[in-house]
């Protein structure tokens, strides 16, 4: 049977702005997610967090899409790191782009994910075991067909805003082209139409990082009590490179040495940055999956929001009415303004109400997460231009 | 408006007469894309008082920022490349303000204009007003005015043109001209299709054309 069973939050400390509100719906057999690889799934969970009050006539939704590694704690604190104030405190509370005084947010753990969202690491009903690398492959689509059931359980129409960065806005661009007339505004930031050859490449380089770990046990590493945590923390340590940039790293840490004076003549981590990538890879192994990891990167490789649509990707945004907002960043190289560019041009192409600005910045692709006076303004200004064209409060 | 704040990436200072005889030229509840459009001062006026559905491009980056944090849909791109993006008939007026003189190809931004919009409002610096004229003929070298204050070598105007030239061009690109205002100084004069005086006498032109 499918239900839903909601807890508010301990609130965060300082850092706490807004109250969140917890929750997991599961959808029992008669609502299987049909995914694209054929399959159906069923049954599965969805684990989400709320923030802010849905108005009388749910009108109000802004729905957060989370990143390759992000999970539905948007703006509180996380059950696993304890980590204070959720990964997008800046954008999401009172007064701030996101307001949660005027709006309903919704943030959702992707379909695949590990963070209470049905995944690899949960348990398979036909056997009992962990899913592993039983569970079926997923897509961006399947992310967010999942996404809009819950909406549906929860008697959303329609979503004010869809937002997210990197995975995220694949989730807001496949939102856009699959359910139009449920979206009213886009922001799709620092994202790209389809997935590079060269981010197809990285993904690669993390999976075989996994994959060669002799404790992955060909995926069932739960069921024999095994971790490849190396092989997962050195796929993060290459993908964190991805999401900085030369300009920042130089500036960050030059060529500084980690509590040294000299070089060791050793492979000890003599630079701080070595020392840096370390402690973001054994961080990670924490708290996430290695099997939702090849997941998830799998899920943004396949997608291609064109191919879906005779290779046009205009006729993916055909006669929408949606407002997008299209952000990128000067110094992001895995998602460059040129990617995002794509989908501006192929927006004009469908005479779509489109904005779409460049932030200046040195941060590379995880600028998204961070303090950018210019994009929270921006922001601010697209979001409370297209609330007030709704009539919102 | 003569503060730096609303100087656009050409650097040619809009003034208010510009954009309030262009707004004039437009109906209500209609689609307008106004390219060039610098931090959005004519789309902001349009959106308040003709309650249009408004588009921007704007080149410079800053200026798009402005743009979109006051609410106005406005993507960065330039007149040159990004006009061929947008379908046949997509808006009802496209304006371009005060850019034409610092386009590459300015028949070809005047053709994308005239596909992509049902009507077409250009202002434009007249390069034949008697100032720039007598500067030619008494000093000898390029003419540097209130309104085109660039040295030769570093302005961004690299497509000057008379009110009779734009004429010329439009004929030849199938531009039939419905309404013209040569404005000189703070004076704005309606004169319907510019004539010898205007050529003359028009510190800028504002022409709202449309496909013959």
């Amino acid at each position: 049977m499918s239900q839903t069973v909601e807890f508010q939050k301990e609130p965060d400390d300082a850092a706490a702005r807004v109250r969140a509100v917890s929750a997991v719906t599961t959808f029992g057999p008669e609502a299987p997610l049909a995914l694209d690889c054929g399959v159906s799934l069923s049954p599965f969970t969805i684990a989400y967090e709320t923030y802010g009050t849905l108005n009388a006539d749910k009108s109000n939704v802004v729905l957060i899409c989370h990143a390759l590694t992000g999970d539905q704690h948007v703006a509180s604190r996380h059950p696993i790191t304890g980590k204070p104030g959720g990964w997008w405190p800046m954008m999401v509370g009172p007064g701030l782009p996101i307001d949660t005084d005027r709006y309903f947010v919704i943030c959702q753990n992707v379909i695949g994910g590990c963070m209470g969202t049905t995944g690899p690491k949960d348990i398979d009903p036909k056997t009992g075991k962990p899913y592993g690398l039983s569970f079926p492959v997923i897509t961006i689509g399947d992310m967010v067909r999942a996404q809009a059931m819950l909406l549906d359980r929860l008697g959303i129409k329609d979503i004010f805003c869809a937002i997210g960065g990197s995975m995220g806005g694949m989730q807001v661009l496949q939102w856009a082209a699959a359910y139009p007339e449920r979206v009213f505004s886009a922001i799709p930031i620092a994202t790209a139409a389809r997935h590079s050859a060269q981010n197809i490449a990285f993904h690669e380089v993390g999976r075989q990082s996994i994959m060669a770990d002799p404790e992955w046990r060909g995926g069932a590493y739960l069921d024999e009590g095994t971790s490849p945590a190396k092989g997962l923390a050195v796929a993060r340590m290459a993908a964190h490179i991805t999401y900085l940039s030369e300009a920042a790293l130089h500036r960050k840490f030059g060529r500084n040495l980690q509590n040294r004076d000299k070089v060791t003549y050793g492979f000890d981590a003599d630079f701080q940055i070595e020392s840096y990538l370390r402690y973001q890879g054994s961080t990670f192994v924490d708290r996430f999956d290695a099997n939702s990891y090849l997941y998830i990167t799998r899920a943004m490789d396949y997608f291609d929001l064109a191919a879906d649509c005779g290779g046009v990707l205009a006729n993916a945004f055909k006669d929408t009415k949606t407002r997008f907002c299209v952000v990128s960043f000067t110094s992001d190289w895995l998602f460059p303004t040129s990617d995002n560019r794509q989908i501006v041009h192929a927006l004009n192409a469908a005479a779509a109400n489109v904005s779409f600005v460049e932030i200046e910045t040195d941060k590379g692709h995880d600028a998204f997460l961070l303090d950018e006076p210019e994009m929270f303004a921006t922001l601010k200004g697209f979001i409370g231009a297209a609330a007030d064209r709704r009539g919102l409060k | 408006m003569t503060s730096n704040e609303s100087l656009p990436a050409h650097g040619y200072v809009q003034n208010r007469v510009d954009l309030a005889l262009i707004a004039e030229m437009i109906e209500p509840n209609v689609r307008v894309l106004d390219v060039g459009c610098g931090d959005g001062q004519l789309l902001a006026l349009l959106a308040r008082t003709k309650n249009v559905d408004g588009r921007g491009i704007e080149l410079s980056q800053e200026g798009v920022n402005a743009c979109v944090t006051r609410g106005l849909s406005v993507i960065q791109g330039d007149a040159d490349s990004d006009l061929s993006d947008y379908p046949q008939d997509a808006f009802d007026y496209v304006i371009l303000s005060k850019t034409i003189q610092a386009t590459r190809n300015p028949r070809e931004v005047l053709r994308q204009m005239q596909r992509i919009g049902k009507h077409c409002i250009v202002s434009f610096p007249n390069f034949g007003n008697w100032r720039v004229r007598l500067q030619l003929l008494w000093t000898g070298r390029m003419p540097v005015t209130k309104t085109l204050g660039h040295d030769w070598y570093d302005t961004p105007n690299i497509h000057l043109c008379t009110v009779r030239d734009f004429v010329a061009l439009c004929e030849e690109v199938g531009f039939r001209i419905d309404d013209a205002v040569s404005v000189s100084g703070n004076r704005a004069r309606r004169v319907g299709r510019p004539g010898t005086l205007d050529n003359l006498m028009a510190e800028d032109a504002v022409l709202l054309m449309s496909r013959k």
